[in-house]
């Protein structure tokens, strides 16, 4: 039940290092890629493999290889998205922290199957000690000649380059994380062309997440067809799940995609159960982006079946009783919690960080802020809540780029799902601001 | 190069310049304007801020106009763009450490240096500032000095942190 594609090694003494890394089989991948493969067979076996994009989109990674444009003469870019900013989610700190090499490897097998020569790793500034980790095992790869000029006596060339963000969630965003690499504000570009046609430079570029990039040996050592049998049905593989909250056991675990979000909560192996004493209220399954459940759907769909931990299970029931794997970001909540109070922090995030472009999410996001704020601090009025959800409707879909829609679901979601809590904090204001209060009205905790 | 680059009234050290230049190269040509986030970091570093002067150097450094280092510097949340203390603590205030019982420390550690968010104590130890989600979630609650993490903070922890950076 639990493949290890990503973090067999992780807990090897010095695997951070490229002699114990390498004693671990590393860069066998590379070494197999780049002396017995071509490029397109390489771009084959992923495509085979059904990756789909671990930064929280989910779209497949080799269906956005095949994507790229290739006209002569012009530079080709691979970029890693390491932007990792998504509240809830920490996986690629984990990964590149402790497995610096198994980035830097599926850079140099994605890089030769996508024929880019320069390719940077754009890790957030506030991750300067992981970029430190990164270059070190750069500049080890690079002495035994796994990067730089011929890497394995095969021709082929390959510059990596690690740059570190400024401090802005937007630049997840790919086109964002373009513009900021080339020094700009992260600003998202409108869409298209897209970056595989004109990205860095207008060059035809991709851009993948850390982790996404970080499966790609084993598909090279393993084939994709293997990688494909792990899961179920188009959620193919394993998954970083990055757990937090009221759990015994919070985290990184890999599990393989179609474990019972149950069993991902109460199992020893991974979340280990709500804390002591408390009972599941509510669930944030994918980063803070995504719809919020409360515990009897985040456990169950709505014909009795469990719900499983895949792209497809999470979404069943659309936004009226499901939410979606995101990044991965599995925030746990437990009836000690204040569903208003969490909202409206999530709201201040997203108007903390919108890049202020589009009107919808400059001036939306804000709104809403002010909004929950007022509710929150016992200032709320009757309409507010109904305020709530035009604002949020009226943001969703109308801007350049998706956080728009990051920013109006959280709100959406548990207005659908805990209006009563909110109503409560209108009606209730004394009650509802005293220190420590939260709605114990009827909800279904687990 | 300009000549009033050999004589600004900020500039880096020998060590940074050489680090600067090869950041520059980094990049393909005519594109070195990308190395401006990197640059910006390598001026923190070396003067605790990101001042008017660094910023008119760097631009220099690249050859471009100062108001495109102004932009970025004032889109991103990790340059000080003004003064700050000898430890600037970036505290996260975001669900997932708020859950771990993030405000509440963070109202403890206000107390303890007697002030507020965006203010540095008056004998210049301390500067402190909210930011959004560091990526350390499952070890909240969590709080940034430089490049390290302080993670898993109660009361007594960061009243420790603060006792051994005040020495």
């Amino acid at each position: 039940m639990a493949t290890k594609i990503l973090t067999q090694y992780i807990d090897v003494p010095g695997i951070e290092t490229f002699d114990v890394y390498r004693k671990q089989g590393g860069y066998t991948a590379v070494e197999k890629a780049i002396k017995t493969m071509t490029p397109e067979a390489i771009v084959e076996e992923v495509k085979k493999a059904g990756v789909r994009g671990r930064g929280g989109a989910g779209f497949p990674m080799g269906m956005k290889w095949s994507f790229l444009a290739k006209p002569e003469g012009v530079p080709r870019y691979l970029v890693c998205n390491a932007d990792e900013s998504e509240p809830g989610t920490f996986k690629d700190h984990y990964l590149m922290k402790n497995l610096p090499h198994l980035l830097i490897e599926g850079m140099i097998i994605s890089s030769f199957a996508l024929g880019a020569n320069k390719s940077f790793i754009y890790v957030r500034g506030e991750l300067m000690y992981v970029i430190r980790i990164l270059e070190k095992a750069i500049a080890e790869a690079k002495a035994k000649g796994f990067l730089g000029k011929n890497i394995l006596g095969s021709g082929y060339d390959l510059e990596l380059i690690v740059q570190p963000g400024g401090g802005a969630y937007i630049c997840g965003e790919e086109t964002a994380l373009l513009e900021s690499l080339e020094g700009k504000r992260g600003n998202p570009r409108n869409k298209p062309p897209f970056p595989a046609v004109k990205g860095l430079y207008q060059c035809p570029t991709v851009v993948n997440n850390v982790e996404s990039l970080a499966t790609t040996s084993w598909i090279v050592n393993n084939g994709g067809d293997a990688y494909a049998a792990i899961g179920i049905g188009r959620s193919t593989g394993t998954k970083l799940i990055s757990a937090s909250g009221h759990i015994n056991k919070p985290g990184v675990y890999e599990i393989d995609l179609g474990v019972p979000v149950e069993d991902f909560i109460y199992a020893d192996e991974w979340c280990g159960g709500i804390r002591p004493g408390h009972k599941f209220k509510a669930l944030v399954a994918g980063g803070s982006s995504v719809p919020i459940l409360p515990a009897n759907l985040a456990l169950t769909l709505e014909n009795g079946d469990k719900r499983l931990m895949t792209y497809e299970s999470l979404s069943e029931g659309g936004f009226k009783t499901g939410t979606m794997l995101g990044s991965g970001g599995f925030i746990v909540f437990d009836e000690t919690s204040c569903i208003v109070r969490n909202t409206w922090n999530f709201s201040r995030f997203y108007h903390h960080e919108s890049c202020g472009q589009c009107s919808p999410c400059r001036e939306g996001t804000g709104w809403m802020e002010k909004v929950l704020h007022r509710i929150e601090y016992g200032h709320g009025h009757q309409q507010d809540i109904d305020l709530l959800v035009d604002v949020a409707s009226k943001i969703e879909g109308n801007t350049i780029c998706p956080l728009g829609d990051a920013a109006a679901w959280p709100v959406a979601s548990a207005i659908r799902h805990f209006r009563d809590e909110f109503q409560w904090h209108i009606d209730n204001p004394i009650e509802a601001t005293q220190p420590g209060a939260v709605y114990r009205g009827e909800m279904a905790l687990v | 190069m300009t000549t009033e680059l050999n004589n600004p009234a900020v500039q880096f050290t020998p060590d940074r310049l050489t680090r600067a230049k090869e950041i520059i190269d980094w990049y393909p040509e005519g594109r070195q304007k990308s190395a401006l986030l990197p640059l910006l970091h390598l001026l923190q570093e070396q003067e605790g801020w990101t001042s008017p002067e660094g910023m008119d150097y760097v631009a220099r450094m690249l050859d471009i106009q100062p108001i495109e280092v102004y932009e970025v510097a004032s889109f991103y949340t990790m340059y000080h763009l003004n003064p700050v203390g000898k430890h600037v603590i970036e505290y996260c205030r975001t669900g997932p450490c708020c859950l771990m019982g993030g405000e509440e420390v963070y109202t403890h550690l206000k107390q303890r240096l007697g002030v507020d968010t965006g203010q540095t104590t008056v004998d210049g130890q301390f500067t402190l500032k909210e930011v959004e989600c560091l990526a350390a979630c499952g070890m909240g609650p969590v709080f940034q000095i430089r490049e390290k993490y302080y993670m898993h903070l109660t009361n007594e922890k960061v009243d420790e942190i603060i006792d051994e950076l005040s020495k």
